[in-house]
């Protein structure tokens, strides 16, 4: 468990390496911080005030300075911490992501499990299909043709913004479609391989009761795929918030994110990526963990 | 898995193709899929010859025109902001949309597979300097860290790829290890090294032979999904830049006419779906008919029933 935390806190250190090598090999780093039309003078100051001037290492020490002092330097168009704008934002992704990620997650269960108890009944193939268009949609698509259907066409739901429970849906459906369909075709793939194997006989024939072996003894051991998708997913899942916070216009980390990348608002899209890479890198770790509790033999690796 | 040790099924072997030919025609869905597909690619391969003047120049009549028999075959699904045929831009789209996505995929599944295969075949320091990476990659959500790269690269068709691909290696990576690590705990695997097999030999003919059908499904849903990360890029502006086009961006732009022009935002995604969907159908059905532990399914031998 130890090793693990600290091989955890190389990949963070790796992360913050790479973000800073990434902005400053890539040119002149004024570039990335200043607007395009900044005059010549006003570079020339900037990188002094920031220190671009001088060699890389010197440069290095002190990012990873300021960094552990909290400090992730101001937004250029909001004159803030560039922190708290990461900050205000993460909680509404994080409420946003693990409403989805709950949906998704409780009905690929289910469904994955009653198509695994039927193979090429109607039940699977129904399942199948609604999984496999889930997993194929583009969300950004899907969440413009949900817009044109419940928003333009039967105004029925708000096409975007932040509010009460209306302005929930269509956003939440987008970000579950995918994940459920792929988590669904794993948890329906691993079932039925763990249905097969020879201790599900065992069960059987001491006569443990049906819906016992497919949702305990089966389930239990068809987990371990299921986890490792899941987890990824729930990383992918912020890539869909992306998309889904940039279409209905809603103040998360993703649509931070993209204003930031598109108004050239670097000190911000600094901050967003470490707030981000640490929630995942927390989301591996525990990953890791429930990988050991569901398969013991794997706890020596 | 267990299944193929209990039961005798002989895998099918020289008439193999020829049968697998004869079940897909059996079966409506992936053979649709084919179809689905083969249409797409070859407009991709042969779209740029068979598209006009309708495609390319603007027609200010016809701005934003809706699906109609009209004006001929060109405008039969209607015209984009410029009056230029939606359906011949789909055709040169299916071009720029399908080389990108393919381009990634080869390239992540070569390198995500042999350094999947390395890390999963010795513990070790290589082994955890990997995996170290890949969580450092997955540390970021593969759209924030293209979106990240583009912005500091410069967008391009080929900064996408390279970009597209480096974030899809830990899936292959991944999988390749989790599965080499546990093929080379069962048995068989002993009984050949017991017997004298080499390191050599395990891997080419135990760990690769087990793991290649599994990376072949991945590639063809990764194929998927690249196209879907692609046009998600383009969508948000940082992917293709125009004049070249994907029909992720065709989105992009149809996306302002969405209350007037439904189509122009519509069909580019519907296309993606088409091709999404037909190849996940397709990559389920060919792991189904050629894993010799689901052949039961297919190959109904007498033994294969009574269990």
């Amino acid at each position: 468990m130890f090793r693990r935390t600290l091989l955890t806190l190389f990949s963070l250190v790796g992360l913050f390496a790479l973000v800073f090598f990434l902005s400053r090999v890539t040119g002149d780093p004024s570039y990335l911080f200043l607007p395009v039309d900044a005059s010549a003078e006003a570079r020339e100051a900037f990188s002094q005030a920031h220190g671009f001037d001088q060699p890389v290492s010197v440069q290095f020490f002190s990012y990873l300075k300021s960094i552990l002092s909290g400090d992730f330097g101001t937004s250029l168009r909001q004159q803030r911490p560039a922190m708290d704008i990461a900050l205000e934002a993460f909680p509404v992704t994080l409420r946003l992501i693990g409403v989805s990620l709950l949906i998704a997650f409780a009905g690929a269960l289910l469904f994955g499990c009653l198509a695994a108890m039927c193979p090429r009944g109607l039940a699977d193939r129904l399942i199948s299909l609604v999984s496999l268009a889930g997993a194929s949609a583009p969300d950004f698509w899907v969440a413009i043709m949900l817009v044109l259907v419940f928003s333009v066409q039967l105004d029925l739901l708000p096409t975007s913004g932040l509010g009460g429970p209306a302005y929930w849906v269509l956003p939440v459906i987008v970000l579950v479609l995918r994940p459920f369909g792929l988590l669904g075709q794993v948890v329906r793939g691993a079932m039925i391989q763990a249905l097969s194997a020879p201790f599900i006989k065992t069960a059987r024939a001491k006569g443990v009761a049906e819906r016992r072996v497919v949702f305990v003894h089966a389930l239990r051991n068809a987990m371990l795929p299921v986890v490792t998708v899941a987890g990824d997913l729930t990383a992918s899942l912020l890539n869909g918030a992306v998309i889904v916070e940039t279409v209905f216009g809603w103040p998360g980390i993703g649509g931070v994110m993209i204003n930031a990348i598109l108004q050239r608002d670097f000190a911000v899209i600094q901050a967003t990526i470490l707030v981000t890479a640490i929630a995942i890198l927390a989301l591996n770790i525990v990953i890791d963990l429930t990988y050991g509790w569901l398969d013991p033999r794997l706890r020596t690796a | 898995m267990s299944r193929t040790d209990s039961n005798t099924i002989i895998p099918p072997s020289r008439s193999d193709a020829r049968r697998l030919v004869r079940m897909l025609l059996r079966d409506p869905a992936p053979l649709l899929a084919v179809c689905v597909l083969l249409v797409i690619v070859f407009s991709a391969l042969f779209g740029p010859l068979l598209v006009g003047e309708a495609t390319t120049k603007p027609n200010f009549a016809l701005r934003n025109a809706a699906p109609q028999l009209e004006h001929g075959l060109a405008y039969i699904l209607g015209a984009d902001n410029l009056g230029r045929s939606v359906l011949g831009r789909l055709v040169l789209g299916a071009r720029t949309t399908i080389s990108i996505a393919a381009g990634a995929v080869v390239l992540s599944l070569s390198i995500g597979g042999a350094l999947g295969l390395l890390a999963g075949s010795r513990a070790g320091l290589l082994s955890d300097v990997i995996m170290r990476l890949t969580d450092i990659i997955m540390a970021f959500p593969s759209l924030l860290i293209a979106l990240i790269v583009l912005y500091l690269l410069g967008p391009g068709i080929g900064n996408l790829v390279l970009v597209l691909a480096v974030t899809r290696i830990p899936i292959y990576l991944r999988t390749v290890r989790a599965e080499v690590m546990e093929i080379r705990r069962r048995p068989f695997v002993a009984a050949a090294r017991s017997m004298g097999a080499g390191q050599g030999w395990i891997m080419r003919k135990h760990l690769i032979a087990l793991v290649l059908p599994t990376l072949f499904t991945i590639a063809a849903v990764d194929f998927a999904a690249v196209i879907i990360a692609e046009s998600g890029l383009s969508f948000l502006g940082l992917g293709v830049q125009p004049p070249d086009f994907t029909w992720g961006s065709m989105v992009a732009a149809g996306r302002g006419y969405i209350s007037s022009a439904w189509w122009l935002a519509a069909l580019p995604g519907a296309m993606i779906l088409a091709t999404t969907l037909s190849l996940a159908v397709l990559s389920n059905w060919v792991r189904l008919a050629t894993d010799p532990a689901q052949a039961w399914r297919f190959f109904r031998t007498p033994k294969a029933n009574a269990t």
